[in-house]
């Protein structure tokens, strides 16, 4: 995992100033070389040495899955910017404002190369807080967006009045709580806020969110994508888990955007943490639980129209 | 030429290996009469010849080479830097085409006849042997290029399948329709087949003629993306396994027939590469060893054991057979010389 090359996905609507925070991330004196890989290749200055264009090639993987779908064209440039490792520390990928995120995360876990070699380490989404409002309302793939992120840099902050900021942050937090918000201005956010977030890895799927732990996020709302956290005290049986969360990923993959959770399961020291982007579920027993820590299970769900009832009832049946 | 092989204790042909170290990841490696031309992720190309080696600044400025071939007598080279340039023995190289918005070249062909291919993205180009370069937009970007082996038509594979394209006709490119991603693509010597590798962990073949007919050979841990064809065009090697998978091609073709798996080691074939006259198979692993194995009893030498993070990346066989070079990840290359 380590010797991996860390890979940022930079998404947001057109105009919310991706570019602007990409030349910040590269002009910082932080000593490291990026890779950068573009869309609209050659159209906005860019200040790095590496920089390449994608054309956003969407492939359906032929496994009879319909959400199952990765960037052919990251595949095929990480693979050739992989011949040359050991040339930069990390890679940044920005999309068109049109881009869904989901084909970008699930290339990292559906390419065995991609894979292998590089680790994607967080969704960073740039919205324009005096636009994001409207676009919500008009533009699937902002909500997609900011739905998807761990990282979401609500800028232009110095456009708006106090109340309409208030505002807009309450609709980023109606439709993805769990994420990290930074209010900027110019994109003006500190370097480590936006790389080496590990937002994917599944041994800090706790600490990167602190809002994990508490109790009562229930956001109901007319928007269409939402989410919701379950917490259950008692112990978990896999036996029932596995099979439930492999059903209803399978059934409901397309409108689960992403899913996490901690389980702590029947007669086993060690917590199964777990996340997933639409059908691609990725788990794996972690540490021990330690000594005076609660055994709780934890998972959240972001995605759109969710029966929320039919999955906490589905939950509770796993019960140990 | 004889092949020395045992079957109670494995023989070794390690002593018979002439170590190169061109000093960054062979991308492709290629054998231009007597020299040994090597094209490299730094951007150079090295022409090895009896112990003196020349460099040629094929993509200077530290662009990266991404993809490599040859037709014996040039080393055709596509880099990071969009350009296309074909090196020859003396070790001058000669820019073909650069890409206008500086787009990576993803791939290159060469035709028996010295008609030339590439690829930025979906743009494909040819030229033929006088020169004049004709571009066709593919439905999706290319990784693959592969001409025929007679007449001036060149397989695109791209999303959704491979394109048959007649460069100097104004008729469309024949589609070979398969749904998925289709990376590499090879044509048989025969001209009757095409298979493609695909981003499924398979390959897909089409055989050619009045009525097209599907092949699919699955089963592959990984992406099949080295193939090679014996030289008489019977069986096609490929990588992707923990063993060198190879196809029977007598006929109709594989279907409803087992292929062999031999090479069976706990490591990935990343490299294959034919005899040009004998069923012998160079294999090449990903921890950086090298086995011949003799497809008829499955008996195998070892050219090179194990090196941590030296996987096999390219093979050439001479054109008489005598001599095998190979390139690795790490920048290591070398050269087996066949007893005799």
């Amino acid at each position: 995992m380590a010797d991996k090359i860390p890979v940022t996905v930079l998404t947001g609507y057109l105009g919310a100033g991706k570019t602007t925070l990409l030349n910040r991330i590269l002009t910082e004196p932080h000593g490291k070389k990026f890779a950068v890989i573009v869309n609209e290749f050659g159209e906005v200055g860019i200040d790095n040495d590496l920089v390449v264009g994608a054309d956003e090639e969407v492939f359906e993987m032929n496994n009879g899955c319909i959400c199952c779908t990765v960037r052919g064209d990251l595949i095929r440039i990480l693979d050739g910017l992989m011949k040359r490792k050991g040339k930069f520390d990390g890679i940044i990928v920005e999309t068109t404002g049109l881009a869904d995120p989901a084909p970008v995360a699930q290339t990292f876990f559906m390419d065995q190369d991609v894979g292998d070699l590089t680790r994607l380490d967080a969704v960073v989404t740039v919205a324009d807080a005096k636009w994001l409002k409207d676009r919500l309302k008009d533009a699937p793939e902002a909500k997609n967006q900011i739905a998807f992120a761990d990282v979401i840099l609500l800028n232009k902050t110095d456009l708006v009045t106090a109340d309409e900021l208030a505002d807009v942050e309450a609709r980023i937090r109606a439709i993805n709580p769990y994420a990290r918000l930074h209010r900027t201005q110019n994109a003006n956010v500190p370097i480590d806020a936006v790389l080496g977030q590990n937002a994917f890895d599944l041994d800090r799927i706790l600490e990167i969110e602190p809002d994990f732990l508490e109790e009562g996020h229930h956001h109901h709302h007319s928007d269409e994508i939402g989410s919701f956290s379950i917490r259950h005290e008692g112990a978990v049986d896999p036996e029932k888990f596995m099979p439930w969360i492999q059903d209803l990923t399978q059934t409901f993959g397309p409108d689960i955007l992403r899913c996490k959770g901690i389980m702590a399961f029947r007669d086993e020291p060690r917590r199964f943490v777990f996340q997933g982007v639409h059908m691609i579920l990725d788990g794996d027993l972690q540490r021990d639980w330690k000594p005076g820590e609660t055994r709780q299970s934890r998972l959240v769900f972001i995605g759109r129209n969710l029966d929320e009832v039919a999955i906490r009832k589905g939950f509770a049946n796993c019960a140990a | 030429m004889r092949i020395p092989t045992t079957v109670d204790s494995p023989v070794s042909l390690t002593q018979h290996v002439a170590t190169l170290t061109p000093g960054a990841r062979v991308v492709g490696i290629a054998w231009l009469k007597a020299h040994l031309a090597m094209a490299l992720t730094d951007g150079r190309v090295l022409l090895h010849d009896n112990g003196t080696t020349v460099e040629a600044a094929a993509h200077p400025g530290g662009a990266a080479i991404l993809c490599c071939t040859s037709d014996g007598k040039t080393v055709l080279t596509g880099g990071e830097d969009g350009r296309v340039v074909a090196t020859g023995t003396d070790g001058t190289a000669t820019e073909i085409a650069r890409d206008e918005k500086r787009r990576w070249i993803d791939a290159v062909a060469l035709s028996a006849t010295g008609a030339m291919a590439w690829s930025a993205g979906k743009t494909i180009h040819a030229r033929d042997d006088k020169g004049r370069v004709r571009t066709w937009n593919a439905p999706g970007a290319s990784q693959g290029l592969c001409f025929a082996p007679k007449g001036y038509r060149l397989a695109i594979a791209h999303y959704g399948g491979v394109s048959l394209w007649f460069p100097n006709a104004t008729s469309a490119p024949q589609l070979l329709d398969w749904k998925g991603a289709h990376l590499d693509v090879s044509w048989s010597a025969d001209g009757r087949f095409v298979v493609s590798s695909m981003q499924e962990n398979a390959l897909h073949g089409w055989r050619l003629g009045d009525k097209v007919s599907h092949m699919r050979m699955t089963g592959y841990p990984a992406k099949p993306r080295s193939l090679s064809w014996s030289h008489d065009g019977m069986w096609l090697a490929s990588s992707g396994a923990d063993a060198v998978i190879i196809w029977p091609f007598q006929g109709d073709g594989p279907m409803g027939k087992a292929p062999r798996e031999c090479g069976v080691r706990r490591a990935r074939v990343t490299q294959t590469a034919f005899h040009p006259g004998a069923y012998v198979v160079a294999v090449g692993y990903d921890d950086g060893c090298i086995l011949l194995i003799r497809l008829t009893d499955a008996s195998e030498l070892l050219v090179r054991p194990a090196v941590k993070d030296s996987g096999i990346t390219a093979f050439a066989w001479d054109k008489a057979g005598k001599r095998l070079a190979f390139g690795c990840a790490d920048g290591a290359a070398g050269i087996l010389t066949l007893p005799t």
